[in-house]
């Protein structure tokens, strides 16, 4: 096994996770993508601690970090899919088009 | 070991992240995420991440229950009896995912990538620890006031009721009405 590995799976995983992020209508599968991208950074920080600086916490704090954006975004996707669920009957991307305004 | 453990979980991380995108059954997609956020929690055990590896997988595992209540509350078929397609733009996109893979690749394998400095300390957790609770004590607050804010926010924007609801429209209200006496407004 080598750094090079470890990161092109992280790749295909951040690569696959952006497809689910720009394809999907549906708010919370769109969410699952952003999930599956922040888990190929997690691997790739692992990957960079154990094989460039071991000697050091900053790869693990790296983690740390992204695993707590994982936490946030989830909940608060969630909470703004119940709120747009409540006021609009929103589920889908497309039709909270007039967030962008 | 370490090799075969790598193989195996790095196919299956990949495999269960594309049946994510393909499933109709959003309880199944919502499972097929979880196998992969547990390969990727696999993958930093074979790091030598124990501590942070299993906090990944501890994590997804409740992350991902509550993801699928959410996906049965909200999808219009949740168990999968039809198929479904909820996707636009997927050309566009598969076009932009095959060359951010094809850039990244490239990347990887032309960077001059550092040689390994240092040996990973006996207890990688203890370090970890010294390491948020001293120098980067700051990130450690920041994620704190992050996290706090997160949880001010979620509730602010998940209670049905808001103070136009408690007040009336012009705010001027003595007393909120409240459907239950024994709150801030008594």
């Amino acid at each position: 096994m080598s750094l090079e590995l470890f990161l092109v799976l992280a790749s295909a995983l951040f690569c696959v996770g952006l497809f689910g992020a720009l394809t999907q209508q549906s708010i919370v599968m769109l969410m699952m993508g952003l999930e599956l991208m922040l888990g190929g950074v997690i691997l790739a920080a692992g990957a960079a601690w154990h094989y460039i600086a071991p000697a050091t916490a900053d790869g693990q704090v790296l983690i740390v970090v992204a695993i707590t954006a994982m936490a946030v975004e989830m909940a608060i996707g969630f909470a703004v899919v119940t709120a747009l669920f409540r006021s609009r009957e929103i589920d889908m991307t497309d039709m909270a088009a007039e967030l962008r305004e | 070991m370490t090799t075969v453990a790598f193989w195996v979980l790095a196919v299956l991380a990949v495999a269960s992240g594309v049946m994510v995108l393909r499933f109709d059954s959003m309880a199944r997609a919502t499972f097929s995420l979880l196998t992969a956020l547990l390969c990727v929690g696999g993958e930093l055990i074979v790091l030598g991440l124990d501590y942070l590896g299993i906090v990944t997988v501890l994590m997804m595992t409740i992350e991902m229950a509550i993801m699928a209540v959410f996906m049965i509350m909200f999808m219009m078929n949740p168990a999968g009896l039809m198929p479904m397609t909820m996707v636009h733009n997927k050309r566009g996109a598969a076009v932009i995912c095959a060359l951010s893979f094809v850039l990244l690749l490239v990347g990887i394998l032309l960077a001059p990538w550092p040689r390994r400095s240092g040996r990973p300390p006996a207890d990688p957790t203890m370090d970890l620890g010294m390491s948020l609770m001293g120098p980067q004590m700051l990130t450690m607050m920041t994620l704190g006031m992050a996290l706090f804010a997160t949880i001010v926010a979620t509730v602010v924007l998940s209670t049905r009721r808001g103070r136009y609801d408690r007040f009336g429209d012009d705010l001027r209200a003595a007393r909120p009405e409240d459907p239950v006496r024994g709150g801030v407004g008594r």
